[in-house]
């Protein structure tokens, strides 16, 4: 019978904390927007979850190309299909990799700053000193956070799209010695705008609203002394993991209809 | 504390950053095209049999592409695959006694059609028919003719390859 009671427990606290985390993105969702006053805030935001991801971004795609065209020549140079090697790469990073792995550095990177800092507001009380000013820290504090990591997923996924096949570029057709032209020339005939690229931004979008949705309400609902910010950080990264990866299954056999 | 003007500069820059990699994922990667759709008109051709076409295969003369599949249906009545093709403007004195083909690049490779021009002085325009078609080789019914020709040639009948060669 405990182990019954427990269970229970268990499951009404899991429901009561997603309620929460759904009455937050509510709140973040639909208050009046005030572009005068909260454009600055999410720029601001886009700066330091966006503009300071980069260089992780660039990094990690430029090596993920370069050794996915190193892996990919030498298993596709056995079947003499070396001139294959352009739509291997573009395929999976635009559908795949670039998503997922953008969204795992961006979880990373930004989802656990934006827990810590948010976090670390509640624990010194800020949140609260800023209600008593008539201040709405949703408005304030969450929103623009939210805001800045939906604007820049998308923005990144592109980049790091880019830059993998880029690299990918510079070890199949300079350093192994497949054809530049047909190196191109396969991967447009196989690669489609639509239903490759946009469905990759698609997903970056949806992976960026999971990672920022879970940042801010671990951030918001961090138990406020120092080892809860920590075990918050720690959860955030985690579940975004998590939630990136399960999501990302979901969406590819909703979409892989139109491949 | 980093000044405002900075800030908005740097995510200026950002988002330009991120505007060129989607032009060279548009334009470099997928060769998306459909944006500055070129001139083209459309002419149809009936075949018995496509096997693997399909739609935005290159259509070609002499190996040189002139155009591409825009869509392939069904006719209810023969039974014949009517395939649309799209072929560029600037090709616009193509013989309309031409003959058209399905081939396959490589053994293994995608179908596309080939047309082969003939010497009619009329040309072929928006809606005209290609009325000389050759179906697409299926490998397995080459196959199943090479085993019925074999079974044949030798006296001794095989029966596997018979029965091959009536489907």
């Amino acid at each position: 019978m405990p182990y019954i009671m427990f269970l229970g427990q268990w499951g009404i606290n899991h429901l009561r904390q997603l309620g929460k985390a759904g009455l937050l993105l509510a709140g973040v969702l639909f208050h009046r927007p005030r572009i005068r006053r909260g454009f600055p805030l999410i720029v601001q935001q886009v700066y330091s979850e966006g503009v300071l991801s980069l260089s992780v971004i660039i990094v990690a795609s430029l090596f993920i190309g370069m050794v996915l065209a190193l892996q990919g020549y030498h298993t596709l140079s056995k079947f003499g299909a070396s001139q294959e090697l352009g739509p291997l790469v573009a395929l999976s990073v635009s559908r795949e990799l670039g998503p997922v792995v953008t969204a795992i550095l961006f979880a990373g990177r930004a989802g656990s700053a934006v827990t810590a800092e948010i976090g670390l507001m509640k624990a010194t009380e800020q949140l609260s000193s800023m209600e008593m000013m008539a201040v709405d820290p949703l408005r304030r504090v969450i929103s623009p956070r939210f805001w800045g990591g939906f604007i820049s997923m998308p923005l990144l996924t592109l980049i790091f799209n880019a830059t993998a096949i880029y690299g990918s570029y510079l070890v199949g057709v300079k350093w192994l010695g497949v054809d530049g032209g047909i190196f191109w020339a396969n991967m447009q005939s196989s690669v489609e705008f639509h239903a490759d690229i946009l469905n990759g931004v698609i997903k970056s979008m949806i992976f960026g609203i999971a990672v920022i949705w879970i940042a801010v309400f671990q951030g918001y609902f961090a138990v406020p002394t120092s080892a809860g910010i920590a075990s918050a950080t720690t959860r955030s990264v985690v579940y975004a993991s998590l939630a990136i990866l399960g999501l990302d299954f979901i969406l590819t056999a909703m979409m892989i209809g139109s491949w | 504390m980093l000044s405002q003007r900075f800030i908005e500069s740097m995510v200026g820059l950002f988002i330009l950053l991120a505007i060129i990699s989607l032009s060279i994922l548009a334009f470099k990667v997928s060769g998306l095209t459909t944006l500055f759709p070129e001139k083209n008109y459309t002419v149809t051709a009936a075949f018995d049999e496509i096997a693997g076409l399909k739609p935005r295969a290159p259509v070609k003369i002499g190996g040189v592409q002139i155009g591409e599949v825009s869509s392939i249906t069904l006719d209810r009545m023969t039974f014949k695959a009517i395939v649309k093709l799209a072929i560029l403007s600037q090709y616009n004195d193509i013989p309309d006694d031409s003959s058209a083909g399905i081939f396959t690049a490589g053994l293994l490779g995608d179908n596309y059609i080939a047309i082969t021009p003939m010497y009619s002085k009329n040309f072929l325009h928006e809606g005209s028919q290609i009325e000389m078609t050759r179906s697409a080789m299926v490998l397995e019914k080459l196959i199943g003719q090479l085993i019925y020709k074999l079974g044949n040639s030798s006296n001794t009948s095989n029966d596997n390859g018979e029965s091959n060669a009536k489907k």
